[in-house]
């Protein structure tokens, strides 16, 4: 057999002659975003994606939230004149492979830094495997665990307010307007205890009670047989589920009340994330209460930076994908990775960030940081990072439902989730 | 909650359970009995009912009452097509060997997952039940279609059963399960009753997924606790045999009900894990079985 390439049989001389243009096209700014810096090198950043197991539906918009900002970051120049690209990596919401991904991005691809993950076993499991390799690991998980002093010096969460932060936050609204008598539903893993161990502290500091702890393991596909056991007495029924089941989740607590008596729901959106509110068997929710960490619907005062970040995302003011209405978004925590992409920027820019050889700078400059205004970098709003304790403080909303809208009923201040440090990071070794 | 509702919620909860996983053992106890095949893929064979279930529905536009039904009867055609071509392809070509069947069907396992997770993707989806009626009791509610569930189930299992003991299909596999042989002998075409029977037993999978799937979502992990579960049944209630497994199922699913309500999931799992391990040590053949002879 004999192949022919029509009009294509390149000498040597003329493949090197059309190398040599290329090149020259390239020198002579074929890229106008990009000016020249020491090294032009494309800066290479790892994503640890939740694309499959249970943290899938996170993982769908994680990526498409991080892809947008990249599209923004590199029409905008890239860091330091360089351009940026993100390899992402599944890590099956799994922490061995979480571990294992942390070791092929930052070995494998040699990536600057990697961020990204969100489910809270998957970065206890993994951030010690990026502290021995010494390489800078930006989480997006709202855990304590970072602030607590679990983890180590390589690892930071400069994207999303932690659980601590969040629920202390919320107590005293929930017991103001609510109810003082609380029922808490959460998943039975660290994100959860978070919940259960701030939220009856907080609870405690308001004069209020939690009377009952109901815990549902995260892989959970059943949930009525949990739930005679919230108290009767319960006037505030505290829930927040997190896996495949979250719809599952409230359909039979809905079921479950039916129309008889009921307790003030107050819920994290998690229970509710990717799923859509108007979905039959949800009619209940109305008038119920959520924690937002970002409004999933768009508010009547949303801000310009807001607006521009849920057009570049490609989300609707319903909270749906542009592309598809049944596809809902994970809203209130994947503006955390947008977020934590251009705080990589800014700490890059600040450190003058050159390779790999840098990564301690890269660290030490985040660690320096303090007030990051509302803006198009930080589109949910302004925050401030604590450099000892590598957590970045922000606003919490509480919505209502009314109509089958979550509308905006509280904005916390930063004070309202304070607590006093419980790590200085500053001081350990790298 | 005060006992006796409590004790009712714990009792539904549990028939539901125990309704689905009557259905799903019953197949992997069919496929057992005639074939002698451990088959571990049978839960991707209920993970695939729920999926397909999710295409029809979605795909046809109209009342969901009409495109429940339709994958009522598409789902487990189509799962019975794949096991049977998996039969064909793959598990006659071994002769049946048990430990050939068992690597055979882990790896069908994975392949049935990994496809799911491929063109249907990583999400929960949901089916939207074919009708809704709440039912209010004094203390709390309750889904009808749950209890609904509980009806086609036992309507099924009756179906399957006068199919076994009263048509000349159910005469064919009782046969070939007795005696291979003789059956071949007789002129049975063994291969087909086999191809037909791994078919059957995955389709009765399908047909259990699809009456759970209304209530929780499709999703392509879905398929290892039914699998678990299955296989504690029909260890349980004997290898094979078809009135035993039903029984274990209540038994097993009306425990889980009970247990996971008054005291925990975990230890419902704990206690079932252990009747197996108890049944394995002093009545191997299984409560309902009998021995060997």
């Amino acid at each position: 057999m004999k192949t022919q390439l029509i009009g294509l049989n390149p000498s040597r001389r003329s493949v090197l002659k059309g190398i040599a243009g290329s090149g020259a096209a390239l020198a002579a700014g074929a890229l106008p975003g990009f000016v020249q810096a020491q090294s032009s090198a494309p800066i290479k950043l790892g994503f640890q994606l939740h694309r499959t197991g249970i943290g899938a539906a996170y993982g769908r918009w994680y990526e498409r939230t991080t892809q947008a900002a990249l599209k923004v970051l590199n029409e905008a120049g890239g860091i330091n004149g360089r351009p940026v690209e993100i390899v992402f990596e599944d890590d099956g919401t799994d922490p061995k492979r979480g571990a294992e991904v942390v070791e092929k991005l930052a070995s494998q691809h040699g990536v600057d830094a990697i961020f990204g993950p969100l489910f809270s076993h998957v970065v206890i499991g993994s951030a010690p495997r990026a502290g021995e390799l010494k390489v800078p690991y930006l989480v997006c998980s709202e855990g304590f665990h970072v602030a607590s002093g679990m983890l180590n010096r390589w690892t930071l969460q400069p994207g999303i307010t932690d659980v601590k932060a969040q629920v202390r936050a919320m107590a005293p609204w929930v017991a103001a307007n609510l109810g003082k008598k609380v029922t808490m539903v959460f998943p039975d893993y660290a994100f959860g205890y978070d919940h259960r161990d701030a939220f009856s502290a907080a609870m405690k500091e308001q004069g209020g009670e939690v009377i009952a702890l109901i815990a549902i393991p995260p892989t959970e596909t059943s949930y009525t047989r949990y739930l005679p056991q919230i108290p009767a007495e319960t006037e505030v029924l505290y829930h927040v589920m997190v896996g495949p089941g979250v719809l599952t989740f409230v359909k039979e607590l809905g079921e479950f009340y039916g129309s008889g008596a009921k307790p003030h729901l107050f819920g994290f959106i998690d229970s509710l994330e990717a799923v859509d509110i108007a979905s039959p068997g949800l009619e209940f929710l109305e008038g119920s209460h959520f924690w937002e960490g970002h409004n999933r619907m768009q508010q009547a005062d949303a801000s310009e930076h807001e607006i521009f970040y849920r057009a570049a995302v490609g989300v609707d003011a319903n909270g749906a994908s542009l592309a598809d209405p049944s596809d809902i978004a994970t809203y209130a925590h994947m503006f955390s990775t947008w977020e934590t992409l251009f705080v990589i920027k800014a700490g890059m820019e600040a450190a003058a960030y050159q390779g790999v050889a840098d990564r301690q700078k890269l660290v030490e400059a985040i660690e320096a940081m303090t007030a990051m205004p509302h803006s198009r970098e930080h589109p949910q709003g302004d925050k401030v990072f604590n450099g000892k304790t590598h957590q970045v403080f922000g606003h919490q909303f509480i919505s209502e439902v009314v109509g089958g809208k979550l509308l905006r009923v509280h904005t916390t201040s930063l004070e309202d989730g304070a607590y006093p440090d419980a790590v200085d990071y500053t001081t350990q070794s790298f | 909650m005060d006992f006796g509702p409590f004790l009712l919620l714990a009792v539904m909860e549990g028939l539901v359970a125990a309704a689905v996983l009557a259905l799903t053992a019953v197949g992997l106890s069919l496929v057992f009995g005639v074939m002698r095949v451990v088959n571990v893929a049978h839960g991707e064979f209920f993970m695939l009912g729920a999926v397909s279930a999710w295409f029809v529905t979605h795909w046809l536009p109209g009342p969901p009452a009409f495109g429940f039904a339709l994958a009522l009867i598409l789902s487990p055609l189509l799962v019975a097509l794949v096991a049977a071509a998996a039969d064909v392809l793959v598990l006659k070509r071994l002769n049946y060997q048990p430990q050939a069947t068992i690597v055979a069907t882990i790896g069908l396992l994975y392949i049935l997952q990994q496809a799911a997770l491929s063109l249907y993707g990583p999400e929960a989806r949901p089916v939207a039940a074919p009708f809704t009626l709440a039912i209010q009791f004094p203390w709390f509610g309750y889904s009808g279609y749950k209890l609904a569930v509980v009806a086609a189930a036992a309507v099924i299992l009756t179906g399957v059963w006068l199919v076994m003991t009263r048509s000349r299909v159910g005469l064919v596999m009782r046969a070939t399960q007795i005696d291979r042989d003789t059956a071949q002998a007789f002129g049975i075409n063994v291969d087909r009753v086999y191809a037909g029977v791994f078919a059957f037993g995955a389709a009765l999978a399908a047909v259990a997924a699809v009456l759970i799937v209304p209530i929780r979502q499709a999703h392509y992990l879905m398929g290892g606790d039914p699998l678990l579960l299955s296989f504690i049944v029909v260890i349980i209630g004997g290898l094979g045999r078809l009135r035993g497994t039903v029984v274990a199922a209540l038994l097993i699913g009306l425990s889980d009900g009970v247990v996971s309500m008054f005291f925990s999931p975990t230890l419902a799992k704990i206690l079932a894990t252990l009747l197996v391990a108890l049944v394995l040590v002093f009545r191997p053949q299984g409560l309902f079985g009998q021995r060997a002879g």
